[in-house]
């Protein structure tokens, strides 16, 4: 049998951009009815504020639309299967959707005191921490591509962007920040 | 000459510089501009004029500023033509050149034109070249052509980063004058966040050239700095120089033009040369200031010829006097004040000629005082001196009528007529303006937007009502909690100016002067010219406008809007709005184009979407196509095999043994919830309640109009799990109209959409060994022909990976599609490749696709529907669901014109000679021989050699194209009609045998 390995959409690292590494990332939709019943498989409660996180050990609950939710399992070597199967057994009987999205998109990371500089040179969204406190994400445009942004610290924010629009995204933010990070 | 003065001014004297113009070395200061740089030496002749080439010098101070237009280049790449030289600051080594002359500056051959522009007035483009009308094009329009355009544009590549940013404030102050510094300091003081732009070197505004005045008890300079000081201590503020407000879009979205490395020598590697920002402020203070009006009286563009207010600057600013023996004419107080500040750094002024009828007042007692002959009720009959002004001759008016009294020499002439608030932003914002008659000037009435102007650019011109005005904008701009001080008085010494301005031309004497009254110096428009718009009939000012081009600069008439309209007015003897005001567009000056650009150019234009397998395909030297933002391998050549060659090998390796094809891009949708098959019931127009788990359907999509607006094919994965695969180009916009009806028409249902294109890589192996090469490496499932039939959806493992495994065809061969998550794309897509090799297997890419789908007259959306084609139209009407009581489309697709028999119908064409592939697009007639107008009956939609077939194939919409099999009919060409037959549109395997293998 061959050897299959898996082969991420970009790989990179500087010291303000990196990829994370490969999560679980599930789109849930569902009303508090399902909310409850996934909860009790998944302990990382569902935010009730719009554009707000809940984060519980590795595990992230995104509010993304009126009961939608991006829920995101960061521990080292994740179950999809394992995890889907509990999920499902749990809301058997409630109206709901879940969907594996694990490889739709990935994760990036940019951090350091121009962050939120960077991302202003091609995000729209208001990023003061009055306006975007930590916790706070939302779907949101960079440039021209989709993406899902979550601060998780006044210097800290995670990217959430579809695989294809990877090359894009990250030539983009390199070319942002070549004038705060000059020779790299 | 030198005009600089032995000190003073805010230029640097300990780093002098070097600049060239025009080939030659000047010698200037840090600081300076070079408008003041070249003043300082001397030179006034910086231009000729757009139409008549006449000899310009340099008008004002700052970025109203029409005559002295030049090219400043760094090298090669960097060369930046029609910059202001009054706005661009010198460096050492700085390179700039005059344009609009032939062979030099001094010695223009286009000077002709001043001549025999009696020949040439207003509206002569319009009128002259009408006729022969051959002419236009081979003589007119190219010597039009050349003869228009100022400047020349680099033809390299743009080497430089230009930046853009998203900005948000709570108050953006637009000028950094009195005005300006007092709303920013107002605001801040509430904890508001603010953001200051101005567009000069330094922030100050009119007091950068103020000597005189004194607030709170200091220096207006050192206000200034004690002001910013404190705004910049503020880390809520936001300060910008060198950053132009070019433009006021809805709801408070202003764009700023940051230059960043125009006055730097060397600027530093990585740093952008501009940055656009669009701020999105909740409250915005426009404080931009007034710009000083000339006076229209013949000769009035000679070199030397100043705005008053530009002297002054020049002088305190930068240490500059601009004559040694100046004339000024006046009709307001300001001038009175260059006059005195000259006066005392030594220049002779020959006389102060006030059009007024009598000049009382503070200022005019100072300079009587000071023993300048003060002259009212004066005019101006003309001027002389050919590259710069040598003489003025004076007149008087007496009774009504005007008598020549003296011609007075002077090096330097310069000129007031009061003030024109800049509405330029406040207009872009759609407020409306209001006419001021004791002001003669248009100012800002009713506000679109939370906005507010303040100072001089609603024509506040006294120095204490501006900053009390800026305060008390300020203030009421920034949120609540409001701030501590509503309103604030400054304490102000400045003589007292009154605020008079003069509308339109200077009195003459009797007899018209031959010598031209300029009213728009950048476009030659003259006090004639406007004349003669109002014989030909004209009575708008945006009629006037276009017939003289009046205003229709690149400095959009900052000096010259309001005398034009003035004499308009008075032309056609009615009040001066009635004459209608011009629109004021952005950009306020303007800007570059790679400041728009940013960073949208060469790869980062757009997305450049790629799939799992792109870096194998580009290893094997795949040539890619552009598909939406993907791109997608067209064809995989060998050997240096042209596109010809490759896909007639990849079609018959497919046929006979097998071809791997990468299907990712297609668009994938799930649709899941207890209502998805009675929602995708109601969209699409199959049916799908009877739709078996574990089996999947061609599935078409039309919109409400009946017209197909996609198609693909549906898997049910579970009785509340649709798998929806649309096409790649189609992906977003089907996913759209889904939402659309979900949530506006059908909220009740139990539904939810996911987009999964991305989640899955997607491998069709496909030909008569498609399962001999998948079978090995495939576990879980039984893939035989008896347990897995065409049209069946399993799931599995692949290598060991987690398969979503189709039995599906686009090719009309055994086919199968296997679906991997992403990451694994690549690698299940080499591990299938390499157990095909045995099995003849080729990789194809979507140039064949195409092919062999046409092989078989399978549809592409979008190629051979173009939005007026139906279900049935297409022969796909054996997909509707007859027994639904409704889907999009349904009630459209029952309208008798839906059904009539000669709608164009998807048929097969073969050309009669076998060597002939048509042309895509080209037209079908049912007659021979036809000379325009031709009657036409359809067109060919996708055309293709096939090498499978050994002969040309084609589809085509043809009208009642069914009823016309075997059938002959014509495709016009060029080189004659060219026969074609009417056929099935399946030309390969019209029993479906093979795709059941």
């Amino acid at each position: 049998m061959v050897e299959i390995a898996r082969r991420a959409a970009t790989a990179l690292s500087t010291p303000w951009l990196k990829v994370l590494p490969p999560a679980v990332r599930l789109a849930f939709n569902g009303d508090a009815t399902a909310q409850r019943a996934a909860l009790a498989v998944w302990g990382t409660p569902f935010p009730e504020d719009a554009c707000r996180s809940n984060v519980h050990s590795t595990h992230a609950s995104l509010w993304l639309g009126p009961d939608e939710y991006l829920m995101l399992d960061f521990a080292r070597e994740p179950d999809a299967g394992a995890l889907l199967a509990a999920l499902e057994n749990a809301l058997a009987h409630v109206p709901h959707a879940l969907v594996d999205v694990s490889h739709r998109q990935f994760a990036l990371e940019v951090s350091g005191p121009f962050a939120t500089t960077i991302l202003s040179g091609a995000c729209p969204l208001d990023l003061d921490m009055a306006a975007f406190p930590v916790g706070m994400c939302t779907r949101t445009v960079f440039a021209k591509a989709d993406i899902v942004l979550w601060r998780r610290g006044s210097d800290t924010f995670h990217i959430e962007v579809w695989r294809s629009f990877s090359g894009y995204v990250t030539g983009v933010l390199q070319e942002i920040a070549a004038e705060f990070y000059p020779g790299r | 000459m030198s005009g600089r003065t032995a000190s003073g001014g805010r230029i640097d004297r300990t780093k002098p510089l070097r600049f060239t113009f025009d080939g030659k070395t000047y010698r200037g200061f840090a600081g300076d501009s070079l408008a003041s740089g070249l003043l300082a030496n001397g030179v006034h002749l910086v231009g000729r004029s757009f139409k008549y080439h006449r000899p310009r010098g340099i008008l004002a101070a700052g970025s109203e500023e029409p005559n002295a237009l030049v090219t400043v280049s760094r090298d090669a790449a960097r060369v930046t033509p029609n910059l202001r030289a009054t706005q661009v600051e010198l460096y050492d080594g700085l390179t700039a050149i005059s344009q609009n002359r032939w062979p030099s500056l001094r010695l223009d051959l286009g000077r002709v034109n001043d001549v025999l522009s009696p020949f040439f007035p207003a509206g002569f483009y319009y009128k002259t070249f009408m006729w022969p009308k051959k002419a236009w094009k081979s003589l007119y329009e190219p010597i039009i052509r050349r003869a228009a355009g100022l400047g020349e544009a680099p033809t390299l590549p743009d080497p430089d980063r230009y930046a853009q940013r998203y900005a948000h404030c709570d108050v953006l102050v637009v000028g950094s004058g009195p005005a300006g510094i007092a709303a920013a300091l107002a605001a801040a003081q509430s904890g508001a966040r603010v953001l200051l732009c101005d567009e000069q070197p330094e922030f100050g505004g009119s007091l950068l050239g103020d000597n005189a005045a004194t607030i709170d008890g200091e220096p207006a300079l050192a206000w200034v700095e004690r002001s910013l000081a404190t705004l910049r201590a503020n880390p809520r503020v936001t300060l910008l120089h060198r950053t132009t407000a070019f433009g006021y879009f809805p709801h408070n979205l202003i764009g700023l033009n940051e230059r960043l490395t125009e006055h730097l020598q060397q600027p530093a590697v990585g740093q952008p040369r501009e940055r656009l920002w669009q701020v999105r402020a909740a409250a915005v203070v426009i404080a931009a200031g007034a710009i000083e009006r000339p006076l229209v009286f013949p000769g009035n563009d000679r070199p030397g010829i100043l705005l008053a207010g530009a002297g002054q600057t020049y002088l305190n600013r930068y240490g500059v006097r601009v004559g040694s023996r100046a004339v000024i004419v006046t009709a307001a107080d300001g001038a009175y004040q260059t006059a005195l500040d000259l006066h005392a750094a030594g220049v002779t002024i020959a006389a102060i000629a006030d059009v007024r009828p009598t000049a009382t007042g503070a200022l005019p007692e100072a300079a009587r005082r000071a023993g300048i002959e003060v002259i009212p009720a004066s005019t101006v009959l003309g001027t002389d001196g050919n590259l710069r002004v040598s003489r003025i001759s004076l007149g008087r008016l007496e009774n009504g009528s005007v008598r020549a009294t003296q011609k007075c020499n002077c090096d330097v002439v310069l000129m007031s007529g009061g003030f024109t608030p800049s509405v330029h932003l406040f207009s872009q914002s759609r407020g409306k303006l209001a006419w001021s008659d004791a002001l003669k000037c248009f100012v800002p009435g009713q506000s679109a937007e939370n906005e507010r102007s303040a100072g001089a650019c609603r024509g506040i011109y006294d120095l204490e009502d501006a900053l009390a005005d800026g305060w008390s904008a300020g203030a009421a701009a920034a949120p609540e909690p409001g701030p501590q001080h509503a309103t604030r008085r400054f304490v102000v010494e400045t003589a007292i100016r009154s605020n008079d301005a003069y509308l339109g031309t200077l009195p003459l004497a009797e007899a018209p002067p031959r010598a031209k009254s300029f009213v728009d110096w950048q476009h030659d428009v003259t006090t004639k010219d406007l004349a003669l718009a109002t014989r030909e009939g004209f009575q708008s000012i945006e009629h006037v406008k276009r017939f003289t081009t009046t205003g229709m600069a690149t400095d959009q008439g900052k000096t010259s809007n309001l005398n034009a309209m003035a004499i308009v007015a008075q032309k056609l003897d009615v009040a001066l709005p009635k004459v209608g005001l011009t629109t004021f567009r952005m950009p306020y000056t303007p800007v570059t184009f790679g400041s728009f650009a940013g960073i949208s150019r060469g790869d980062l234009f757009d997305p450049l979407r790629t799939t799992p397998t792109h870096e194998w395909a580009a290893a094997k030297g795949a040539v890619f196509e552009n598909v939406g933002l993907w791109k997608r391998a067209r064809y995989f050549p060998r050997n240096g095999e042209d596109m010809h060659a490759a896909v007639a090998r990849e079609c018959v390796a497919v046929r006979q043994g097998c071809g791997v094809f990468d299907a990712s891009t297609l668009g994938k949708i799930e649709v899941v919830g207890a209502d998805a098959a009675e929602f995708m019931n109601r969209l699409y127009i199959n049916n799908w309640t009877n739709l078996g788990i574990g089996r999947s359907r061609y599935g078409i999509l039309c919109r409400d109009d009946g017209f197909i607006y996609d198609d693909g094919v549906v898997a049910r994965l579970a009785a509340d799990r649709f798998h929806v695969t649309t096409t790649t180009g189609g992906a977003p916009r089907v996913l759209a109209m889904m939402e659309d009806y979900r949530q506006t028409e059908w909220p009740q249902l139990k539904v939810w959409l996911t987009s999964t294109t991305e989640q899955w890589a997607v491998i069709a192996v496909q030909g008569p060994n498609a399962r001999k090469v998948l079978e090995p490496l495939v576990s879980g499932i039984d893939i035989s022909a008896a347990a897995m039939p065409h049209m069946s959806v399993e799931r599995g493992a692949i290598c060991g990976i987690p398969m979503l495994l189709f039995r599906v065809s686009f090719t009309g061969e055994l086919g199968f599609e296997v679906n991997v998550p992403a990451d694994y794309g690549a690698a299940v897509w080499e591990a299938i490749h390499a157990a095909g090799q045995p099995h003849g297997m080729v990789e194809y890419g979507t140039e064949s696709m195409h092919v062999l789908r046409a092989e078989k007259g399978y549809i592409i959306v979008g190629q051979d529907t173009d939005g007026t084609v139906t279900p049935d139209d297409a022969g796909l009407t054996w997909a509707i669901g007859k027994t639904k009581p409704d889907f999009v489309g349904k009630r459209s697709l029952q309208r008798p014109s839906m059904n009539a028999a000669n709608r164009k119908q998807l048929v097969g064409l073969r050309t009669k000679s076998p060597d002939i592939v048509l042309e895509e697009g080209a037209q079908v007639a049912a007659k021979q021989g036809q000379t325009p107008p031709m009657e036409l009956i359809g067109h060919v939609t996708s055309s293709y050699a096939s090498s499978v077939l050994g002969y040309p194939i084609a589809l085509a919409l043809v009208a009642g194209g069914r009823a016309k099999l075997g059938q002959t009919l014509y495709v016009p060409m060029p080189g004659g009609d060219l026969e074609v037959e009417v056929t099935s549109p399946v030309f390969y395997d019209p029993t479906g045998a093979r795709i059941n293998g």
